[in-house]
């Protein structure tokens, strides 16, 4: 039997405001618990929420981030439920006028593009965070309020891959757009998924179950993988993949029960009457629209293109903004781009790895990388001597300052070198010998007794004609 | 009694909202949330035939305030009003159920 799968995603991202989306509470990590909280947060009785415009500016932005349509008259909906972490007893999210509808983005799997549906998008607020302990649990609702916006995929996604292709797809976007960390690992990106499978041919949809825990993208796609395969297997032995919430278990890569779901939800939504509604002007839209920065497939297109790189290269850098308007301003310094791509491919991310840095948080600067590579391209300094300078601008100092004070400069004058090759030749006639009886290696010996002698500094190009010419002679 | 609800619907209704009824409380209710019901009823008299549908009675539109972020410093209060703190925490009942919702 042949199977078609159907992947859906609920992406919640945390936004990163000064305040919280209907207090005037800070959103900061790290404080106190319930240090950032008041009595809005705790849903006291009295008590109005106020809607905070930077929230509503950036789910228009992120709606227009992700070809979305933004609703513009739009308002926000109570849904109801019961939990410690959730003081009112009542979410305020969006429902029936979600504020971005009808997106997509463009993922590409394996050299195929193709076109995934978003459904909807909507701002509402974060609850807060419980901790359990013995007997008891303790609730801490500083992120009670925090922003967020979730954005619910169509069923377009089929396949785990291409699960993973979309939620980096949809990072990079909003990454992009400055409105959120988008990091997973901190929680401001997370991941719910539901998955179904179906006999090739049958209308309806299978069964889906819904997968909890997944603390990155690739556990999504793995466990979505196991998932897969599973309902597959119940099918075909005949049985009926039940409705349930189960749980990705990393070490093992499998996924486990949790709880099988009775019935619909029963949320009991209504429009929430404490605030009122939002009607989106398009003198706003067009204004957010007008300061959106461009997007990681542009700048691709742009990097390939216009600036020669291939396209692993452009990927690469487009993984985060920071870095791509690094590379962008090192390149408009004159660097070269394909120098400039491989210095933050390797040397720079490789230094950010190690000191698990963001790049803003560096002290390297686009000037002193593209001064950095244009040394190495006027000839100055060689690549070798360039490891040295670059240890130099990670702690903010200047390069041509550098290599003059520590007489970094590569010799290429050959009026200069020739002596140097002369007393080496002299000095090694074996080398010469051997070089005559066909042993190229003798070359490699020859020009590492110049650089013993030239401390590392002669120019590696330069020594090489010059020593052949020499040898023969 | 005019059947605008039943006792499961009651039921139903009561456990979404945590309470807990006897069978004789069931028997009580239902009835008179189905009188409620037919109260509100009364409303569907009126000819909306013309009006368009909104999501609020107020008559106010775009109220926000700006990104500014300001600290109340009313933990420490909110805290002593809790039925239990520890460390800074609202101390709670142990919650078994892991489901997380937002």
């Amino acid at each position: 039997m042949n199977f078609e799968t159907t992947i859906g995603l609920e992406v919640h991202i945390e936004l990163k405001t000064n305040s919280k989306i209907f207090s005037p509470s800070p959103v900061a990590y790290g404080a106190d618990p319930n240090a950032n909280t008041n009595v809005i947060d705790w849903g006291y009785p009295g008590v109005l929420p106020t809607t905070n415009k930077g929230v509503v500016a950036d789910g228009i932005i992120a709606a227009l981030a992700l070809h979305a349509t933004v609703e513009k008259h739009t308002h926000f909906d109570r849904k109801n439920y019961f939990y410690p972490d959730n003081p009112k007893a009542y979410q305020i999210t969006q429902s029936d006028k979600p504020i971005g509808h009808d997106g997509w983005v463009e993922i590409d799997v394996d050299g195929v593009k193709k076109k995934i549906g978003i459904s909807e998008m909507h701002i509402e607020e974060d609850a807060g965070k419980n901790t359990h302990e013995r007997d008891y649990s303790y609730v801490d609702l500083n992120r009670q309020g925090t922003p967020l916006i979730e954005i619910v995929s169509k069923p377009d996604i089929a396949s785990p891959a291409e699960a993973y292709a979309y939620l980096e797809a949809l990072r990079q976007r909003i990454q992009f757009t400055g409105i959120s960390d988008v990091k997973m690992e901190e929680g401001s990106m997370r991941v719910d998924v539901n998955i179904s499978v179906r006999p090739v041919g049958q209308e309806k949809f299978g069964t889906k179950t819904e997968l909890k825990n997944l603390n990155s993208f690739n556990y999504v796609q793995r466990g979505l993988e196991y998932e897969e395969k599973r309902q597959q297997q119940v099918l075909m032995s005949g049985g009926a993949v039940q409705q349930e919430t189960r749980r990705f278990d990393e070490k093992t890569g499998e996924t486990i029960l949790m709880r099988v779901k009775a019935g619909a939800d029963d949320y009991r939504y209504f429009p929430e009457p404490d605030l009122p509604a939002l009607n989106i002007s398009d003198d706003w839209i067009k204004e957010l629209n007008d300061a959106m920065p461009e997007m990681p497939t542009k700048r691709r297109e742009r990097y390939v293109n216009e600036l020669g790189l291939t396209d692993y290269d452009a990927m690469v850098i487009t993984q985060t903004k920071e870095m791509s308007d690094f590379f962008d301003a090192t390149v408009a310094l004159k660097a070269d781009p394909k120098m400039a791509a491989n210095y933050l491919q390797g040397d720079v991310n490789a230094y950010l790895n190690d000191n698990h840095v963001d790049l803003q948080a560096t002290q390297l600067t686009p000037a002193n990388l593209a001064g950095m590579i244009n040394l190495i391209t006027d000839g100055t300094i060689s690549s070798k001597m360039a490891k040295k300078v670059f240890k130099a601008i990670t702690n903010g100092e200047e390069p041509k300052a550098f290599v003059e004070k520590h007489g970094l400069v590569q010799l290429s004058d050959p009026a200069k070198l020739q002596p140097i090759i002369d007393d080496v030749l002299q000095a090694n006639p074996q080398s010469i010998e051997d070089f005559n009886n066909g042993k190229k290696r003798a070359v490699g010996f020859l020009v590492g007794q110049i650089m013993k002698q030239t401390h590392g500094q002669a120019n590696p190009q330069v020594v090489n004609k010059l020593l052949m010419t020499a040898l023969q002679q | 009694m005019a059947n605008r609800i039943n006792r499961d619907q009651v039921q139903h209704v009561a456990s979404l909202a945590k309470l807990e009824f006897t069978e004789a409380q069931l028997d009580a209710f239902t009835p008179q949330l189905d009188d409620i019901i037919g109260l509100f009823e009364t409303l569907s008299e009126v000819d909306t035939d013309n009006v368009e549908a909104t999501s609020s009675v107020s008559d106010q539109l775009n109220v926000m305030r700006e990104d500014v972020a300001d600290n109340w410093g009313q933990s420490q209060a909110l805290l002593k009003n809790a039925p239990d703190a520890a460390r800074g925490f609202i101390k709670v009942p142990a919650i078994i159920d892991e489901s997380e919702d937002n």
